[in-house]
């Protein structure tokens, strides 16, 4: 059902970031004339447990309230959550997941025992302590999404992004353009099989 | 007007940031507190000249907002769940009083046990104190019918809650449309108090004592009121729909016409269920859905005009009443097509409680019990474990 | 005993004009009554702070009598009144 609503669902810590994700990516999703959805898995957030976010995406208004049972893509911002939650759980045989890592998508596979689906690894991490000086994985993740999604028009999502960014980060021009080079880095090098 | 994403927090937020009222008293509440917290914020940025007074809890609260309100000024404040419940002392005091009141109400279940998510549970315990209900669906109706609350609430001279889904609505960032604030301006229009209190050259009393020889009397204005609140919310969902190009009555018919199997449902489910609706139009089943929106003042002959030539309806109450006889919504319809010669057979569910998901498959499974209604239960209490 | 408005000429919203209280003459409910002496009461207000119905009467800064439309017979003022000789300027005596 639904079909022309992308589902996507964000895995992180609390306090990672997983939710501001979601809700760049819904925004830079706005700005390109989409309809979006961006939410937290509802409930009290908790510094470092397993939190999850969700957006859905679409060219149509979108009705839907439920929560998102089968994502097409999963994103894992930290790679310490696998194994301890099930990351791949609903996640479709045409689906596809990102994860932060330094691992190869056949690494990823085998530990996960994924069977279908694409897996997509980039070391976001890594990214993000050269480009911005720490490790926030959630911004280059966004350009690894906007990849693998192809779901929005990435020269566009950068401008958005750049002109967010200039806002909240008015007069720290090094903090606007590492995440910026972070995002082009991340979405330049995400590797998939 | 704008095109943001916002959350049905911050679209009410927005909304009462255009408004920008005189008083707002306010204690937080999840999943309410962002309205709060925004507002104040809005307060401490001075984007507003609203005198926000941060109380003790929601009873004084509401106390604050039928002072200020009694003093001659425009009053909002936001609430959730045992917040609201902790309001409904004086709830029917602002009634009484005719004070235009707004509450930004987010609907979220009433412990016990202690639940954060939502349910109606907490909206339903104040249908009958004398303030009129507006659902919505989604993060831009809860902008819309704030502003449209506000309208209303000063034409009838009767407190109104616009309610929106307790995280599922309140905490989803979604596509809406703001207006200008000058267009608020515009469309809210300067407040003139009836008989504000503050008037030193006309001095009053507020808050009467009546005991058996005068209360009676004072109440009927309160029923005079809501049933021209039926008509003011039809003008201000017509004019809003005019000027701003999304008209809204007391309940939006969705596919409905040619149905003959329904679901009535209120706020964010009723979103969902259009998708249910969809996909069984595609597959050749006539099914429809009524969304409503206005539960107080509740339009009963509107409803029953609607409902009549369906074959079967499955009411969807998130919240039950313990009467053993079905949520407040399904025995008010009821009692609303008690008087048909013909009507449908009608069934209730009760979902969702605490936040409980419901998703399609839930609500195909009504669309699918409903083929054959007749051996059905009359309340159902769905997907709960035995 | 008036005739009793019906609704549609009640006045709006559970208010009326201030001041009312006025015209309910409490001063039935006595059962002790206060007796005013003139030439002992020494004016310090004590009486008009404390008493609950506004019965004591006052001109120019000088007490000059009570209200017994409406005094209820407390004997708050009797009571506060600090005047010790020849005796309190307020004494409470039984209605008959």
């Amino acid at each position: 059902m639904s079909k022309k609503i992308l589902e996507i669902r964000w895995h992180g810590r609390g306090g990672q970031g997983a939710k501001t994700a979601a809700l760049l990516f819904g925004d830079a999703a706005l700005s390109s004339g989409k309809n979006i959805q961006a939410f937290p898995e509802y409930g009290p957030e908790r510094m470092g447990a397993p939190v999850a976010s969700f957006n859905r995406l679409s060219d149509d208004p979108i009705t839907l309230h439920c929560s998102i049972t089968n994502p097409k893509i999963v994103v894992v911002l930290d790679p310490t959550l696998m194994g301890k939650v099930d990351v791949i759980a609903g996640l479709p045989e045409d689906g596809s997941i990102i994860v932060n890592t330094k691992e190869t998508p056949a690494t990823v596979r085998a530990n996960l025992k994924l069977k279908g689906a694409k897996v997509y690894t980039i070391d976001a991490s890594g990214i993000s302590k050269e480009a911005i000086g720490r490790d926030i994985p959630n911004t280059p993740m966004l350009g690894a999404l906007v990849k693998v999604s192809g779901f929005l028009d990435f020269t566009q999502m950068l401008k958005d992004t750049e002109v967010k960014l200039s806002k909240k980060f008015k007069g720290k021009p090094e903090i606007i353009n590492g995440n910026i080079e972070a995002i082009k880095k991340a979405y330049a090098e995400v590797a998939g099989e | 007007m704008a095109i943001i994403a916002r959350t049905g927090n911050e679209a009410m937020a927005e909304a009462m940031r255009q408004i920008n009222p005189d008083v707002v008293a306010a204690y937080p509440i999840t999943p309410a507190t962002e309205v709060v917290m925004i507002f104040a914020s809005f307060v401490a940025d001075g984007l507003v000249s609203t005198e926000y007074i941060p109380v003790e809890s929601e009873h004084s609260a509401m106390s604050a907002c039928v002072g200020a309100s009694a003093a001659g000024g425009r009053v909002m404040t936001a609430t959730s769940s045992q917040g609201l419940a902790l309001m409904y002392e004086i709830l029917p005091i602002a009634s009484a009083l005719r004070l235009p009141i707004i509450i930004s109400e987010v609907n979220r279940a009433l412990s016990g046990p202690i639940n954060i998510h939502c349910d109606h549970s907490d909206t339903m315990a104040a249908r009958d104190f004398g303030w009129i209900q507006i659902f919505s669906e989604d993060a831009q109706e809860a902008y819309d019918n704030v502003l449209q609350c506000l309208k209303i609430a000063e034409k009838v001279k009767l407190p109104a809650m616009a309610t929106t889904d307790g995280f599922i609505i309140s905490h989803c960032m979604s596509k809406i449309e703001t207006l200008e604030d000058d267009e608020v301006k515009k469309f809210v229009g300067e407040y003139s108090p009836t008989l504000p209190l503050l008037d030193i050259k006309e001095p009053k009393t507020f808050g009467l004592l009546d005991l058996q020889d005068y209360y009676f009397e004072h109440k009927m204005p309160v029923v005079e009121a809501m049933k021209e609140a039926k008509k003011v919310i039809l003008e201000v969902g017509k004019e809003f729909g005019e000027k701003y190009g999304r008209e809204y009555g007391f309940f939006e018919k969705y596919r409905l016409d040619d149905a003959e199997v329904a679901i009535v449902a209120l706020g964010s489910t009723a979103g969902t269920a259009k998708v249910v609706v969809d996909d069984l139009r595609d597959k050749g089943v006539k099914a429809g859905l009524l969304k409503l929106r206005v539960f107080r003042p509740f339009p009963a002959e509107e409803l029953a005009e609607v409902l009549a030539p369906l074959k079967a309806v499955a009411i969807m109450d998130r919240s039950d009443s313990y009467n053993t006889q079905g949520g407040p919504l399904y025995t008010e319809i009821r009692s609303a097509l008690f008087d048909l010669a013909k009507k449908p057979k009608l069934i209730n569910y009760i979902y969702g409680l605490g936040g409980r998901d419901i998703g399609l498959e839930e609500i195909n499974s009504i669309y699918t019990d409903l083929a054959s209604a007749e051996k059905l239960a009359a309340v159902n209490y769905l997907g709960v474990r035995e | 005993m008036s005739k009793k408005l019906g609704w549609k000429e009640l006045p709006f919203g559970d208010s009326i004009k201030a001041g009312t209280a006025e015209q309910f003459e409490t001063g039935d409910w006595r059962s002790l009554k206060p007796i005013w002496y003139a030439d002992r009461c020494i004016h310090c207000m004590r009486c008009w702070i404390n008493c609950p119905d506004s019965s004591i009467e006052v001109k120019d800064g000088k007490m000059t009598g009570i209200d017994l439309k409406h005094c209820k017979g407390c004997g708050i003022c009797a009571f506060e009144c600090p005047v010790k000789k020849p005796g309190k300027a307020i004494t409470m005596e039984a209605e008959r």
